[in-house]
């Protein structure tokens, strides 16, 4: 039993690596969530969300934020999976939580719901500047947009937000037909960083200002630089929501009704409960999470994996890929998953053809270069995990016995030397005995 | 320390089988009632050269043992350990495995051709003695065999060097050329055991040429100019050195055509040698087509043809017997000849199929070129030019031995003897050109030196023993003699001839025995250190042993994945292979520029710059080697400003001034800002600001360049330290991967 448990955690160990995904390999849904409020009292005012959630089968473990028992781990083990953090004003965490740990949680492959609002904590800050993203500086500052708020509230600062990320795999494949009101702090992306992307932006209109005060000097956010939503996928493949606003997750905002300035669409119910549920069933990697098994190669005409190719060698290749489709592992289709067979350039770009029950295979011949390549798979889709996956492999030049025996151009040749030998052997008979 | 003693111990009864080697020829004609008086003598004298040769055989591989005794049975060096690995794979996997070998572990990820870019005769000499050692059921490791294959055949070459001296000169010289080369250093720094170089074997194929083909053109027999083509082969499988060779030949060739010393003789030997030798360097794939493709052979190719023009020419004379008229033909036909060749020379140059000289060749001829055009070449601390005090070092007394044998040379000019002066000549500028060609030189040196100190022996002695035999005439060595006493009692009239020729003797003896231990002793000292494992003298004058390198690489081979990627400066490239087994991206076989200048540009750029360069090559760990502990000053950091200069030639980014103040290269508080932040500067003094390496200094003192260093306080950002060896010498960083959320 022992040894059971035992190698079942090296097998997984071995694992987590290649699949970035360190909990359940099998079913990455079924998961226990830690949700950190500043205020109890937002158990109830989000109560949508969070039963939304738990018809979805998460385990939500409430707690306030300066709870001196909190802790992620203990010995050594994550005791979640995943993290909502919805408290905005706390300056500490309670117990041993910092904002280090929150990153550490992140880089274990584990995700993270962040939701700031105005006067948000330089805690709530660092957290969302360590995910690669800045909330403006000006604490009383909120994303005002005089042309596309919502009309029934007449207040400037709900916004109504519908430049949303066109992804099925962020959002889900249903369209979002309502605009998302949005009220709280506006945020900008790390430029250098390329892993975080914006899911709700702000409209070009769009400012970030503190709106009791007179405007004195120009706002450093300005228009569709301003995100409201965004989310960043880590290296590992662990997910994370920022949001600036608390409000958008809340039943008041999931109940409104919204009509967008100058717009004679009016909706009976807002796009946020749609766009919150959408949005963390991807976070909590119930859509866009794909899998690769090994990369499998060999020459054409065999079934073994050789350890080295020679140059021009005919070679099939083929992985397998399955996305998580929620509660089963299905096929993945698509039409772009491409290999590099690679030595610091690719030599051979091939996409895959896939037979729809997510093996994709291709065959090409081996570039005339010897050396040490790669198959190299990088499938990084907008929503899904990322996919880098890499097998070395050298390819070998021809050996001596290998080359073409006899070529018809060098024929000359060849009747060259025989006749020279023959030639002489004749010479050498007539000049010793003809005499 | 026997080696101290035997020269000398030579010296004497040299001269005596001298004497008897005279006498034979005359004795043979005079006495016939002494038939058993004279079968003894003979045989005294066979006895004599045979015990000689004998112990300058065992002298010769004795005195190279030095190595082992002081350190252990170890390769030396950086090339031996990749001829090792070779060698290794050879026995392991047989010969076409070898032959056909990719190796896909050195030159990441270009990988490279092992059967095509090595000289494989060392490796296939190693594995024949090892065959044949397990065939008679000596059960050696295959590391001994490569560990004793340079003393032995050190040894063979002072066979060699016998018959050559004999063939030159005539026994007494062939007895000194053996003894002298066998002790002599030049020879010994690339021969002692553990040096398991190609030189190692090449001295002794090359000897081997050259002695077959001077016995071929003295005797102009075909069997002889075979063999000189083959050990032609031999040397051609052996050692890049034999484009020494194919130019020195047709150079001598073309010396005895314009002396007018043409002869038959020097037809077939030149022209069986040349094809023979041709075809069979052929089959040396790292070889190929170089012999009529490359211009550094083309001058082989030229004598060839000038030779058949010759033969031709004299057929014609002898043909024509108008004196008017062949002189007509001559001028046509050397014309004619001359313009074929240089339009035939033109156009394969031109149209590439003739490769013009390589960058070794020119920097051969001028010692500045490498320094101005190649810096790769120039970086290599055995490509300097030659300093005086290492001809003293290794030459010792044959320097001033050399001049006089020449003037012997020059006094009984014969083929044989032009030959050997042309080789010293040559070989003697080359080895002023670069440090390592003093090797090539040697034998030369060694023949024209034994030369001078048999000659002035035999004739001194042969003055003292005429003195000695007026009186006592009859005797068999009065008549053994009597040539030389005729031409002595000539010029008797001078006074203490007797006297002064005893002086000589001994100021030759005395010469000699300072030859010896002089050689004995540079041995020791100087050229038995592998340079892997470094001995430093302590403070109470114990020896304390720096074994850090392997220490280093066998952390390698323990502790990182079986296909990580190293990256270091080129030197250590050969050593991680084969003692670490893991991948290297540049190593000692510098046959990619490029490559090699995308890692010095890597140890010359700021972390994160270099960073890129890592990522896009896979690397897994850089290993640095740092003196700055020990003071041991063939260190990364001294050897920075080539990486600079290397990547420079490639990539213009590096710009050498950078990392110099005024000129001048410094790494403490004055060094400039990009030396003081790059790559190869935090490596290797990460950590060193906390260190106290001497007493009475600062923290952080660099005892290599005693200087205190100018940045202590150095944060890696993109590796993390993963190994340092006990004494510092050699540091091993890890790449880390890239952040994983930005």
């Amino acid at each position: 039993m022992m040894n059971l448990s035992r190698s079942v955690a090296l097998i997984s160990l071995f694992l987590l690596p290649l699949l970035s995904f360190s909990f359940s390999v099998d079913n990455p849904t079924d998961r226990r969530v830690l949700v950190l409020l500043d205020d109890l009292s937002l158990k109830s005012s989000h109560s949508i969300f969070f039963s939304t959630l738990k018809s979805r089968g998460f385990d939500l473990d409430f707690k306030l934020a300066d709870d001196s028992k909190l802790a992620l781990q203990r010995y050594g083990q994550y005791l979640y999976d995943g993290l909502i953090v919805f408290a905005p004003s706390t300056e500490r965490f309670g117990g041993s939580l910092d904002s280090k740990s929150i990153a550490d949680f992140v880089d274990s492959g584990r995700d993270l719901i962040l939701s700031a609002d105005t006067s948000a904590s330089d805690l709530i800050r660092g957290i969302a500047l360590e995910c690669g993203v800045d909330f403006d500086e000006d604490s009383s500052a909120m994303v005002i947009d005089h042309s596309s708020f919502s009309v029934s509230d007449g207040d400037h600062t709900l916004i109504a937000a519908d430049d949303l990320v066109k992804s099925d795999a962020i959002l889900g494949k249903t369209k979002i037909e309502a605009p998302v009101l949005f009220r709280g702090v506006a945020h900008s992306l790390n430029p250098t960083n390329n892993l975080v992307l914006k899911v709700l932006s702000a409209s070009p209109s769009a400012y970030s200002a503190n709106p009791s005060s007179k405007l004195s000097s120009p706002p450093q956010l300005t228009g569709s630089a301003i995100s409201l939503v965004s989310v960043m996928q880590a290296r590992n493949n662990a997910r994370v929501v920022i949001s600036g606003s608390l409000q958008l997750f809340s039943d008041r905002l999931f109940r409104s009704g919204v009509q967008k300035a100058g717009s004679p669409n009016k909706y009976e119910k807002s796009g946020n409960e749609q766009f919150a549920t959408e949005l963390s069933k991807w976070v909590f990697h119930e859509r866009g999470h794909l899998k690769a098994g090994s990369l499998v190669h060999h020459r054409v005409g065999e079934t073994d994996e050789p350890a080295i190719y020679r140059i021009k060698d005919d070679l099939e290749f083929s992985v397998e890929i399955l996305e998580w489709s929620g509660k089963s592992w299905e096929p993945y289709v698509a039409d772009d998953v491409q290999v590099q067979f690679y030595m610091m350039s690719p030599y051979v770009l091939k996409t895959l053809s896939t037979d729809k029950k997510g093996m994709f295979h291709t065959s090409f011949k081996v570039p005339d270069v010897y050396g040490v390549f790669q198959f190299k798979v990088e499938y990084g889709k907008l929503g899904y995990t990322t996919l880098s996956l890499s097998k070395q492999i050298p390819v070998r030049p021809y050996r001596h016995n290998e080359y073409e025996r006899f070529i018809p151009t060098a024929y000359p040749y060849y009747g060259a030397c025989f006749t020279t030998m023959a030639g002489f052997f004749v010479f050498s008979f007539v000049y010793l005995y003809h005499k | 320390m026997g080696g101290k003693q035997d020269p000398t111990a030579n010296g004497s009864p040299k001269s005596e089988s001298m004497g008897a080697k005279k006498a034979s020829p005359d004795l043979l004609n005079s006495s016939f009632s002494f038939k058993s008086l004279k079968l003894k003598t003979k045989q005294q004298e066979l006895l004599l050269r045979v015990s000689i040769l004998g112990l300058v055989y065992v002298l010769a591989f004795i005195a190279r043992l030095f190595s082992v005794l002081r350190y252990e049975s170890m390769i030396h060096e950086f090339d031996p350990y990749f001829n090792y690995r070779t060698t290794l794979y050879l026995t392991e996997k047989g010969f076409y495995e070898f032959w056909n070998w990719f190796d896909s572990e050195s030159w990441y990820p270009l990988g490279r051709i092992i059967g095509g870019t090595l000289y494989p005769g060392l490796m296939v000499t190693a594995a024949l003695i090892y065959w044949t050692l397990r065939f008679l059921r000596f059960f050696v490791h295959i590391r001994e065999v490569c560990v004793l294959t340079a003393p032995f055949f050190a040894s063979n070459t002072t066979i060699v060097a016998y018959f050559f001296g004999k063939e030159i000169w005539d026994t007494g010289a062939g007895l000194v050329a053996a003894a002298l080369i066998a002790i002599c250093p030049g020879y010994i720094s690339r021969s002692v055991a553990g040096s398991y170089d190609n030189e190692a074997v090449a001295i002794f194929a090359l000897l081997l040429t050259f002695y077959l083909f001077v016995k071929a053109v003295k005797t102009g027999s075909l069997s002889w100019a075979l063999g000189s083509a083959f050990g032609y082969f031999y040397m051609v499988s052996a050692w890049g050195g034999y484009v020494f060779i194919i130019n020195l030949v047709p150079l001598y060739v073309l010396v005895l055509l314009i002396t007018g010393r043409y002869s038959m003789r020097l037809y077939v030997a030149y022209n069986c040698m040349y094809i023979l030798g041709m075809l069979l360097a052929m089959q040396i794939r790292f070889v190929g087509f170089q012999h009529v493709q490359s211009g550094e052979h083309m001058g082989a190719m030229g004598v060839f043809l000038l030779m058949q023009v010759f033969y031709f020419l004299d057929w014609v004379k002898y043909q024509l017997n108008d004196t008017k008229l062949f002189q007509t033909f001559l001028r046509i036909t050397v014309t004619s000849a001359i313009l074929v060749g240089g339009i035939a020379l033109g156009v394969g140059t031109a149209s590439g199929y003739i490769s013009p000289w390589t960058g070794r060749f020119y920097s051969l001829l001028d010692p500045t070129y490498a320094k101005d055009h190649i810096p790769i070449i120039a970086s290599v601390s055995e490509h300097q030019p030659t300093a005086w005090s290492s001809f003293m070092f290794d030459y010792h007394i044959l320097l001033f031995l050399f001049p006089a044998g020449l003037y012997f040379c020059f006094k009984r000019l014969s083929d044989a003897t032009i030959f050997i002066v042309m080789y010293g000549l040559t070989s003697l500028y080359f080895a002023g050109v670069m440090v390592r060609l003093i090797l090539v030189a040697t034998p030369a040196v060694c023949l024209i030196s034994a030369i001078a100190v048999s000659a002035t022996v035999k004739n001194l002695t042969s003055l003292l023993r005429t003195k000695q035999k007026v009186p006592q005439t009859g005797s068999t060595k009065g008549v053994g003699s009597s040539k030389s006493s005729s031409k002595v009692t000539l010029d008797q009239s001078q006074p203490f001839q007797k006297n002064g020729a005893i002086a000589l003797l001994v100021g030759v003896f005395y010469l000699l025995s300072r030859y010896a231990i002089h050689c004995t002793w540079v041995t020791s000292e100087a050229y038995s250190s592998p340079s892997i494992v470094l001995a430093a003298r302590g403070a109470h004058g114990n020896r304390i042993i720096f074994d850090d390198y392997r220490e280093a690489y066998y952390w390698l081979r323990q502790n990182t994945p079986t296909d990580a990627k190293v990256m270091s400066w080129w030197d250590y490239g050969y050593q991680i292979t084969a003692m670490g087994n893991r991948t290297v991206i540049v190593d000692n076989n510098t046959w990619n520029n490029t490559h090699i200048a995308t890692v010095g540009r890597a140890m010359s750029s700021y972390e994160d710059e270099a960073y890129d360069i890592m990522r896009s090559l896979d690397v897994n760990y850089v290993l640095v080697v740092f003196g700055g502990v020990t003071g041991y000053s063939s260190d990364d950091i001294n050897k920075f400003l080539w990486m600079v200069r290397i990547g420079g030639g490639v990539y213009p980014v590096i710009k050498e001034p950078d990392y110099l103040v005024n000129g001048e290269f410094r790494v403490d508080k004055g060094a400039s800002p990009k030396m003081l932040n790059c790559l190869m500067y935090k490596l290797c003094y990460y950590r060193f600001g906390e260190l106290v390496t001497e007493y009475g200094k600062p923290t952080g003192y660099d005892r290599a360049r005693g200087v205190e260093i100018g940045n202590k306080d150095i944060k890696l950002e993109h590796l993390e330290e993963a190994y340092t060896t006990s004494n510092w010498i050699v540091r091993i960083y890890r790449v880390k991967p890239p952040t994983n959320r930005l």
